[in-house]
């Protein structure tokens, strides 16, 4: 059994999808006002831009994930 | 103030209004199935959808109207606690990526076309299949009704008395999910989703532009939320922090425990496109962050909600009366019908979904066992349309704060399902029984929490965050109920696993390999099962 290949399930790369839900579900890291960007408070423009955060690593994962067939 | 009736603006809705109405009866020939008398083709579409369709169809099932009115609505009256809807729809593609392939795989090779069926196959357990069923449409019920509410606010804020658009809107829509089945709202997603876009795209520039920048209107927004009562601001305050991060976290763990994005999913084609669009999904996201911000351009606009009470306005009408007071009346109108399609597209999703539950999971293994599967698609479509009338009819006779209090307890019972579905993926380790009491334990603290949480106009169900002070705690800070509720569960159910040991336990129709990626190519092996529909 110990010479199985290594599942698909265990893939570290997944572990990457750990960074945006760290990086949004706690408010102490961005909770401010400053630097804004054109007038955006940092809390505002901080948490949009994890948005195109979160595409790019679940597209990452979902391009090393995928099955070659 | 009092809206004025425009007839341009009204007229550009109800061509809109028309138009949809056609694609939703057309629908019924795209993709073209040979019959839709069963729950497979009239509530999955044949389980046919390929990346695109299912990027605008979960869009269109996980973006409602309500998101475009309730969430702009809560940064008017409290500050940044409303920007919550971000992290939420951030934190929900990473948690569910994985869960949802799975979850696609053993329904695809069981043919589940509900949670509530993998349950019973994969726990061997039909009654806790049921409570599954029950919980799902439970929580979807007050969700189709507040869709309504988009609706409602449009049609108040266009200046029109009366009922009677949201009769004729839900028995139209009513009509075409009847012969269209999922096809239709899928077409409409399309249609609905473009039309958003361009809305949120002029919105974000041209309303900033004509009031002097984002500088200007944060700057106004945190002076008005200053004076508002209670005092609110653009930032949290301390005592939030857990509040906000419970809730983004509790409601991206519901968010796809609900009957419609289950059939959202479901819907596809292969294991990939669920996957893929887990990335593609969070454009939409985007748009929402920007949605939310209209309330504090209503803030900086002195904005003044039309309808409800003098002491508690209806708020869900301030982005209608934003668009009216900012936009010309022919923009106005194509906003208007757009957030008002956008209403439709979910309300349609979710009466489908409801109904194929019902049908599948109460309807067959407790009231007519022998049913066919034609008996078993007419009975959905039965349930669809008087889960949609019902739905108008709460509206109609209730009051609209009444329904939003409802939609806050949605997500707190739908996650108690978690341990059965979300777990049952992984594990069979939990025992069938504990899995039961789990569910009694977490949804019965949930529910006793949201009896004690008064609200701005009630003694009791105010609120989905609950104070820590009501159990003697020297504090602010509040946490989202459902999680409290789920962790109670968990840990019941964790330890009945335990104590059950030595009962019987379940048959498992599933095995480990129905749950993983097929490695052949899946195109034979999918044509076929389409084929054999």
């Amino acid at each position: 059994m110990h010479n199985q290949p290594r599942s698909r399930r265990r893939h570290p790369i997944k572990l990457l999808l750990l960074i945006p839900l760290i990086a949004v579900l706690i408010p102490p890291f961005y909770n401010f006002a400053d630097p804004g960007i054109g007038g955006m408070p940092f809390f505002y423009w901080y948490q949009l831009a994890w948005v195109a955060g979160v595409a790019v690593i679940t597209g990452i994962v979902y391009l090393a994930t995928r099955s070659r067939s | 103030m009092i809206p004025k009736f425009n007839g341009l603006e009204f007229g550009i809705v109800v061509a809109m209004f028309v138009i949809v109405t056609a694609l939703g009866f057309t629908a019924t020939r795209w993709k073209r199935a040979t019959s839709l008398a069963s729950v497979e083709e009239w509530g999955l579409g044949g389980r046919r959808f390929g990346t695109w369709v299912t990027w605008f169809l979960i869009g269109g099932d996980l973006y409602t109207a309500y998101t475009f009115v309730a969430v702009p609505a809560l940064l008017f009256g409290t500050g940044a606690a409303g920007f919550f809807a971000v992290p939420y729809t951030i934190a929900v593609f990473p948690l569910v990526m994985f869960v949802a392939a799975r979850m696609w795989s053993v329904c695809h090779e069981h043919g589940y076309v509900t949670a509530a069926d993998f349950v019973r196959g994969r726990h061997g357990s039909p009654f806790l299949s049921l409570l599954v069923a029950i919980t799902g449409i439970a929580a979807t019920i007050p969700y189709i009704a507040l869709q309504l509410t988009g609706i409602k606010a449009i049609v108040e804020v266009m200046g029109i008395g009366g009922d009677w658009p949201l009769w004729i809107a839900f028995i139209a829509l009513a009509a075409y999910t009847w012969t269209s089945g999922l096809r239709a709202p899928a077409l409409i997603a399309f249609v609905k989703d473009i039309l958003i876009y361009v809305m949120v795209l002029v919105a974000v520039i041209y309303i900033p532009y004509k009031l002097g920048g984002y500088d200007v209107i944060f700057h106004r927004a945190a002076t008005a939320l200053k004076g508002a009562t209670p005092p609110a601001s653009t930032l949290l305050a301390g005592p939030q922090y857990l509040g906000y991060s419970t809730l983004a976290l509790g409601s991206a763990l519901a968010l796809f425990l609900y009957p419609h994005a289950v059939t959202g999913v479901l819907a596809t084609r292969d294991r990939s496109v669920v996957k893929k669009n887990m990335s593609l999904l969070p454009a939409y996201s985007l748009m929402l962050g920007f949605i939310a911000l209209l309330g504090y351009m209503a803030l900086a606009a002195h904005v003044k909600p039309v309808g409800g009470t003098a002491k508690a306005p209806d708020s869900t009408t301030i982005v209608p009366v934003l668009f009216n007071s900012q936009f010309p009346h022919w923009f106005a109108g194509i906003a208007f019908g757009a957030i008002a399609i956008g209403a439709l597209v979910p309300a349609a999703i979710m009466g489908i979904s409801a109904a194929n539950t019902f049908a599948r999971d109460i309807y067959r293994p407790y009231i007519r066992r022998n049913a066919s599967d034609r008996e078993e698609g007419l009975v959905s479509q039965i349930v669809s349309v008087i889960l949609k009338l019902g739905a108008v009819a709460v509206i109609v006779t209730l009051k609209v704060s009444f329904a939003i209090e409802f939609q806050l307890i949605g997500g707190v019972i739908v996650i108690e399902i978690l341990p059965a579905v979300v777990l049952g993926l992984y594990t069979r380790w939990f025992h069938r029984w504990a899995l039961v009491v789990g569910w009694l334990a977490g949804m019965g603290l949930s529910v006793y929490m949201l009896y004690v949480t008064p609200g701005k106009t009630t003694d009791h169900f105010g609120s989905a965050s609950f104070a820590l002070s009501t159990w003697g705690f020297d504090t602010k800070v509040t946490i989202w109920t459902g999680l409290v509720g789920l962790v109670a569960n968990l840990v019941v159910t964790t330890v009945l696993t335990l104590v059950f040991a030595k009962l019987p336990r379940g048959r498992d129709e599933t095995s480990p390999s129905d749950y993983e990626e097929v490695e052949a190519p899946p195109m034979a092996m999918g044509g076929q099962a389409a084929g054999a529909v």
